[in-house]
């Protein structure tokens, strides 16, 4: 135990462990975090994506990245008709209902769509609504009317006649001082839409969103199906952390109790396993996990177990070996056999433990080997089909040509995560190679 | 050889040697690709469970096909039956499912064994060719091109610049490699990803995947130019990713070479420096080098596959990640197969450099060990 302590007292000596341990400390804290704000299984609802997502605009990049680089792009603005003066009037069997919908709108750049969204309640027939665009230099533009089912979504900046009836993209020529120009200025202020709606029932009720979807959203941005890069990256952490740290401890352990049991037995049982571990360093892992990938499941979980198995035998257990095998020999081991100790005690409480510091490095600098590997998975598309990870998070951004079309932040915020990880890790584990094994220090 | 003078004897008793511990090695290294290869069938046929969805497959194709015959019409819907039932039975015997799985399994071993990978499913190489081999055959030398270059770069230049550093340890240039150490933790796709956002998009200078331009060049020397050119990414990713681990542990290796006693009295001797490092420092230390540069290529076979799909190289990788996209099995085991070869060679002539590098093993001290 004290030479553990003192260990731990030598590492204070190294910056590099005590920035690794910093970013690792970090994740960890993220993870539990993540794991207590947004519940295992509201993050699966939520990766799943749908109607949930229909708010937020399509691949928008970070807020802060914008206005890092002097941009003013709009965030989303969404403006609840629940909140808005309301004036109804009644006639025989039916109310008319006029909503005006009014948001301020600071931005220099234009929006990337605008949506309404309806839901009238208790009507007999199919409402009607007739909508009106008013600047803020007080001129009015239709928009048209239409009927609107129970739950119905008005896409406005879709609308091909408005476009060609204006000369651009609505959700441009809407907020344009002079549409027909090439680079048209957005015109700042507030702006108006106003819903006229036909309710045809006693008691029927109008609800209306309009959202105006922004170029921004959030510290992490959005994908392609709308959803938060946030809950990816954020779930990402725990997934990331617990695949590294269960394959890591599931190889390493497996690997040295192995090599222990060959060691100390020796004869038929030690040929048997290094003749294993020949087959297992000719099988490549990769390909295997892509072959069971592909014919099975791409669940983590299975990952995991294919990944655990196939690093029983790996090569590590050469290298254990022969640090085991002078050990074998040892005073204290002959003194262990002249008590009776039982061969398990004598492997778990004699042999394993006194080369354990000398493998503490090589497991910490393993872990981030595996959060990378689980990464690769993902990225050949192979990640899992329910959870939320970073490199299913960058097998998007590929599959979506995100730098091909710009969207950088797709790519970097992911990338940027696993090589904290990796460095964190990485760093420690070094650090921990020069305290643990004297002769590979430099001063 | 009774008679022969003693120096003969002992050269060819060496070269015995070598051939009986290379005859041997070749029969373990065949037994564990055998294996192998087995376990990869194995797998990839889910134990047999794969002939069931096959046979439900046949059955589907096979009534799709005489329900759409317009001759087959007119007849009863009994007649139609047995007439998909016989055809059925038929498609199973001449894919031979009706037999047991095992009984198969070691047909198939021995097919993959010689490199009989059978025909892709989907599949087909860029001549046209549906046979797996030839596809895999054809995507190669793209690998190997890739690979090998950035290979052979960073072993040059991490056992040059470890060499130097091991001479000047403790400066600021040794701390800053080794500080930069921990940046190997990542793949080098990963650094592909960030070259290829910086010097294909941010700074569009060179190309952001794919192995020549389109369409190809005419002459000779410009279609080795754009490859080149092509192949400057990918490596410079691979090269970051494991130039600086690669140094590091060749220098802490160097060092503790560099205070062996033999090599402290070649300096008390004067000898120059350059000497020292050959003769006392790089000689002794070959065969781990050699191990270890082996080893290093087993690695990057495997990790091959996600950097040439990051960067659309033709190669083994990629052919891979498409059979995948195609649920293409044979090909899937196939690649797997020439990926488990490819390691055995890997490994058979690190064996036999070995016996040729390391006297020990020549003299046969060491030889009983492995």
């Amino acid at each position: 135990m004290r030479r553990w302590l003192d260990g731990l007292r030598e590492l204070r000596q190294y910056p590099s462990a005590i920035g690794g341990m910093v970013l690792i400390v970090f994740l960890v804290a993220l993870s539990v975090y993540t794991v207590i704000a947004i519940p295992y299984n509201q993050a699966l609802e939520l990766w799943r994506g749908g109607d949930e997502w229909n708010k937020h605009p399509v691949n928008a990049g970070p807020v802060w990245a914008d206005r890092l680089l002097g941009g003013d792009k709009p965030e989303t603005i969404n403006v609840s008709g629940a909140e808005a003066p309301a004036r109804e009037a009644s006639f025989e069997g039916g109310r008319q209902v006029r909503m005006p919908l009014s948001f301020d709108y600071p931005y220099g750049d234009f929006p990337s769509e605008i949506n309404l969204f309806l839901e009238t309640q208790d009507t007999q027939r199919e409402a009607f609504v007739r909508l009106s665009w008013q600047t803020p230099d007080g001129e009015t533009i239709p928009l048209g009317g239409r009927r609107v089912a129970q739950q119905d979504r008005v896409s406005i900046s879709q609308n091909r006649a408005l476009e060609g009836r204006l000369g651009a993209p609505p959700h441009i020529a809407l907020f344009a001082d002079d549409p027909a120009a090439a680079e048209p200025n957005t015109v700042t202020g507030e702006y108006r839409l106003v819903v006229d709606a036909i309710l045809f029932g006693e008691d029927a009720s109008l609800e209306a969103d309009l959202v105006v979807y922004g170029r921004v959203h959030g510290i992490a941005g959005t994908d392609h199906q709308r959803r938060d890069l946030m809950v990816a990256l954020l779930w990402g952490t725990p997934v990331a952390l617990a695949f590294g740290l269960l394959a890591a401890v599931g190889t390493t352990i497996t690997t040295l109790i192995i090599a222990a049991t060959g060691v100390w037995f020796g004869g038929l049982v030690d040929a048997t396993i290094q003749r294993l571990t020949e087959v297992n360093i000719i099988l490549p892992l990769l390909p295997i996990l892509v072959m069971v990938g592909t014919l099975y499941s791409t669940s983590i979980w299975l990952m995991l177990g294919v990944v655990i198995a196939l690093g029983i035998f790996s090569a590590g257990i050469k290298m254990y070996r022969a640090m085991l095998l002078p050990i074998r020999q040892a005073p204290y081991i002959e003194a262990a056999r002249a008590y009776g100790a039982s061969n398990t005690r004598i492997i778990m409480r004699y042999m394993i433990p006194r080369i354990l510091p000398v493998l503490i490095p090589t497991f910490v600098t393993l872990i981030p080997t595996y959060v990378f590997l689980e990464a690769s998975l993902a990225v050949l598309g192979l990640g899992d089909p329910i959870l939320p990870t970073w490199g299913k998070v960058l097998n998007d951004a590929q599959v979506q040509s995100a730098l091909y079309n710009g969207f950088y932040y797709w790519v970097v915020s992911p990338a940027l995560l696993l090589m904290l990880t990796g460095l964190g890790f990485a760093m420690l584990g070094f650090a921990l190679d020069r305290v643990f094994n004297p002769r590979l220090r430099t001063q | 050889m009774t008679a022969t003078a003693p120096a003969r004897t002992g050269w060819l008793r060496d070269l015995r040697r070598i051939a009986v511990f290379t005859g041997k090695r070749l029969i373990a290294l065949l037994l564990t690709v055998l294996v192998g290869v087995y376990m990869t069938i194995f797998i990839a046929n889910m134990g047999g469970e794969v002939d069931d969805l096959r046979k439900i497959q046949i059955r589907s194709n096979v009534s799709e096909q005489v329900r759409a015959d317009p001759a087959f019409f007119d007849l009863p819907s009994e007649e139609r039956n047995e007439l998909i039932e016989t055809q059925v039975q038929r498609e199973v015997e001449r894919r031979r499912l009706d037999e047991p799985f095992l009984l198969r399994s070691v047909d198939y071993l021995q097919q993959a064994m010689v490199l009989d990978l059978g025909r892709a499913e989907e599949m087909h190489s860029d001549r046209g060719a549906r046979d797996v081999y030839w596809i895999i055959v054809e995507r190669l030398p793209a690998t190997l091109l890739l690979f090998g270059t950035a290979n052979l770069l960073v072993f040059f230049a991490s056992v040059w610049a470890a060499l130097w550093l091991s001479r000047r340890y403790g400066s600021v240039t040794d701390r800053s490699v080794i500080a930069l150490a921990p940046s190997s933790a990542a793949p080098g796709w990963f650094y592909g990803i960030f070259l290829i956002l910086i010097f294909a998009f941010l700074v569009p200078v060179l190309p952001p995947g794919g192995m020549v331009d389109i369409p190809p060049p005419e002459s000779r020397w410009e279609y080795a130019l754009s490859v080149m050119r092509h192949m400057i990414l990918p490596v410079t990713a691979m090269f970051v990713s494991s130039i600086f681990i690669s140094i590091y542990s060749w220098r802490t290796f160097f060092l503790i070479h560099s205070s062996e006693d033999y090599v402290e009295m070649a300096r008390a001797k004067g000898l120059p420096s350059g000497l020292i490092e050959r003769r006392y420092i790089l000689r002794p230390t070959l065969s781990p080098i050699i191990t270890s540069f082996a080893l290093m290529l087993i690695g990057l076979w495997s990790g091959a596959i996600i950097l040439e799909q990051v960067f659309n190289w033709p190669g083994l990788g990629t052919l891979l990640f498409q059979a995948i996209g195609h649920r293409d099995t044979p090909v899937i085991i196939g690649s797997v197969v020439i990926f488990a070869y490819l390691l055995a060679v890997t490994v058979f002539l690190l064996d036999i450099l070995y016996a040729i590098l390391d006297p020990r093993v020549r003299v046969g001290i060491e030889g009983d060990n492995r």
